[in-house]
């Protein structure tokens, strides 16, 4: 697959403090790629040297296999974390000045607003001024002039603050959708829910650093720890316990179930397989429940980071 | 290029399209105008109003012909009755006081005795009013006494005007001086009034996306300083238009002004003050004179350089404006900034209304001519006395070189400013942005 988007060693720095340091970043082309990091780490500075608002102090930027070219923000659409529209401006005037900025003639951009428009049942709007509309209204006008040029790649941060959860999840179908038709997104959220259900690639940003990067089923199988949590059935259940955690790393485990079973956390050595655990299990016990621990984005942000602070 | 375009358009059309530009735009002129005919209508009214003098004339210098009625005083003769009896009168009859002039035999004593007793203290016009009736009186007695021909002395009366020429010929006058000066100062006055004005309003629009959150969204399309640039230049236009707007209803409503009264209104305040009725041609001739001058002196070459110094001045400021209003959170945090920003214009006005009129050609006047933040001003206000055209250059260039270089360094701080929030700003900060 082709990355549309490639950083190589970027580095940023304000005065004395370096805000990023040798950022090196691959966003394949059709992915939702998930730009994650603690509050203050670096991601907006990236996401702004991404658009072109402020330069890097070392490093390149490639899209689309070239350079990036002052021309090239006409492939790319950005809704900042702190947005906003002129208050005293009608929506749609607003809007296609907007889409005018990015390139688009009066007319193209005329049809595909009324398209959007239609599309989210706001076509009355386009007479209102923005300071009329409410919180909500105005993300959703937001959101259109984001995507409205059809760009290559869209960088969305935080997209679905400020929306309702029926309209987030609208919002959330659309960016599938424009993933679908060919789009790639950089999505930068600390809603790790929504990064375990889209992003596809991360990369985790922490003091200016890149700590961590790749496919999240390749990072989730770097941290999971060959953990399993069972449910035993058995009349014994202290003599059992005894048993395991003299051959395994056994812990307390809670997990709902109907049984009054045994609940453990078992973690087994690097040499061993959970074909051997289930062996071992099933001549001890009735299993009730195994499912292997996979270490949730969350558990692995928090791990990532908390690892980083200590060094 | 094209956004550029864009972004202008739109900043014009924001501007222009306010309530308050458009308020402003027509009421103002209208405002002026009649704060213009309410001044003239009080003064007009305070000048006509004639006061009734009484006098006890107990002295042989004067006659009843001297107490003449002139066109704010009306005299009432109460010789007949004594002082006592004079003061009851005139009091009982509200007059506006009362004048008495002794028995005392030398003039020079009487002119030191004449009193005048009224209720309240009397105007000092209605005094030297007075004072100059009675003194021409004295006068003329003491001439007399001094066997003084009067009719020598009426005919040996000039009236001398020196007439101001330069060494090619040209001939100017004084009234033509102040029609300069009056041309000059304007000049000064509407460059100074337009970038404090339309500045402060390139700030304020500059505030405003950064309080609305517009601003990363606008500079993930255009570069900061297209953006800045097109918020000048729009703002620029919009200022403009409300020029135009304002010259063409100025002379719409002199024409339909002149049409109802018939010029009339003009000529009357003209002669008000002139009570004699040769004067009167006189001025008409002034009048034609100074028209003709102001049409000799070099109006088209004036009025480029005051678009030239005047588009100099408003940029050079409106960028400084724009990282000002970069650099704050809300119109507030502006005052640290305003004060140099403020500062040599408010010179540039006080220095040229201060040397300019008595010395148009002078070191001061030439020296903040020449210096970029005062030039557009004093330049202007100098220029209709005519300057060496190698100064005007020299100025030019330095305003020209100096815009650029401060346009850069506002860009800079504009740039890191916009994009900055809940920071207190201060000078040291500002300098270290020019480095980011």
């Amino acid at each position: 697959m082709n990355n549309i988007l490639v950083t190589e060693n970027i580095v940023k720095n304000f005065g004395d403090f370096r805000a990023l340091n040798n950022i090196s970043i691959e966003v394949p082309e059709q992915s939702i790629f998930g730009l994650l990091g603690p509050n203050g780490a670096g991601k907006t500075t990236l996401i702004r040297i991404i658009n072109q608002i402020t330069m890097p102090d070392e490093g390149e930027v490639f899209f689309n296999g070239n350079l990036l070219q002052p021309n090239d923000v006409h492939y790319i659409g950005y809704l900042p974390e702190e947005r906003g529209l002129y208050k005293r401006m009608k929506v749609g005037e607003q809007s296609i000045y907007l889409a005018q900025l990015k390139g688009l003639s009066k007319n193209d951009a005329k049809n595909k607003l009324k398209y959007w428009f239609d599309k989210f049942e706001i076509g009355d709007w386009w007479n209102k001024k923005v300071e009329e509309l409410s919180k909500g209204m105005a993300q959703k006008v937001q959101f259109i002039v984001t995507v409205l040029h059809e760009p290559k790649l869209l960088i969305f941060d935080e997209p679905f603050s400020g929306f309702d959860p029926i309209n987030a999840n609208i919002i959330k179908d659309e960016i599938l959708k424009l993933r679908d038709k060919g789009a790639t997104i950089i999505f930068s959220t600390h809603r790790m829910e929504s990064v375990e259900e889209l992003c596809e690639h991360i990369v985790l940003i922490d003091k200016s650093n890149k700590i961590l990067g790749g496919k999240l089923v390749d990072i989730k199988k770097q941290f999971k720890t060959n953990s399993f949590e069972v449910g035993l059935i058995t009349d014994q259940k202290d003599s059992l316990l005894e048993d395991l955690s003299q051959k395994f790393d056994v812990s307390k485990a809670s997990f709902k179930s109907l049984e009054d079973d045994l609940k453990l956390r078992i973690k087994l050595a690097d040499n061993e397989t959970s074909t051997d655990l289930i062996k071992y299990l099933n001549s001890k016990a009735l299993i009730n429940h195994y499912v292997e621990v996979i270490p949730s984005a969350s558990d692995i942000f928090i791990q990532a980071v908390n690892q980083n602070s200590l060094v | 290029m094209n956004k550029l375009k864009l972004i202008i358009k739109r900043e014009f059309l924001a501007k222009v399209r306010n309530r308050t530009f458009i308020i402003m735009t027509f009421v103002s002129p209208l405002l002026m105008i009649g704060m213009m005919a309410l001044i003239i209508f009080l003064s007009k009214s305070s000048m006509e109003k004639t006061n009734v003098v009484a006098y006890v004339n107990n002295s042989s210098f004067f006659s009843k012909n001297d107490f003449k009625d002139r066109n704010n005083i009306n005299y009432i003769d109460l010789s007949d009755v004594d002082l006592v009896e004079a003061k009851k009168i005139v009091q009982e009859s509200n007059h506006d006081g009362l004048l008495f002039i002794p028995k005392i035999d030398s003039i020079d004593q009487i002119a030191e005795s004449i009193q005048f007793f009224s209720e309240e203290t009397p105007s000092m016009v209605l005094i030297s009013s007075l004072e100059n009736d009675i003194e021409k009186t004295l006068e003329k007695e003491k001439m007399l006494q001094f066997n003084i021909d009067l009719k020598m002395l009426e005919q040996s009366d000039l009236n001398v005007d020196i007439k101001l020429s330069n060494y090619i010929g040209e001939k100017s006058s004084k009234l033509v001086n102040g029609i300069k000066i009056g041309l000059g100062m304007g000049a000064g006055y509407v460059v100074m009034m337009f970038i404090i004005v339309y500045g402060a309003m390139v700030m304020r629009s500059v505030i405003e996306e950064k309080t609305s959150r517009i601003i990363e969204v606008i500079i993930s399309s255009v570069k900061p300083f297209q953006l800045m640039m097109g918020k000048v230049i729009g703002t620029a236009g919009a200022g403009l238009l409300q020029f135009f707007i304002w010259s063409v209803l100025m002379f719409l409503i002199l024409i339909i002004s002149s049409y109802f009264f018939g010029m009339d209104g003009m000529a009357s305040m003209q002669t008000s003050q002139i009570p004699s009725e040769q004067m009167e041609s006189v001025a008409t001739n002034d009048a034609q004179f100074a028209i003709s001058e102001i049409l000799r002196l070099p109006l088209f070459s004036m009025f480029i350089w005051f678009i030239l110094f005047f588009l100099g001045g408003y940029l050079l400021y409106s960028s400084i404006y724009a990282a000002i209003g970069s650099a704050v959170d809300n119109e507030t945090d502006t005052q640290q900034f305003m004060m140099p920003v403020l500062m040599p214009l408010m010179i540039g006005v006080y220095v040229g209304f201060a040397t300019v009129i008595n010395d148009p050609h002078g070191t001061v006047a030439t020296v903040f001519s020449l210096i970029p933040f005062t030039s557009p001003i004093v330049m202007l206000m100098r220029i209709p006395f005519g300057v060496p055209w190698w100064q005007i250059s020299l100025s030019l260039f330095l305003l020209i070189i100096t815009f650029l270089a401060v346009i850069w360094l506002a860009a800079k701080i504009y740039r890191v400013g916009i994009l900055m929030y809940g920071k207190k700003v201060n000078y040291k900060e500002l300098y270290k942005w020019l480095k980011y």
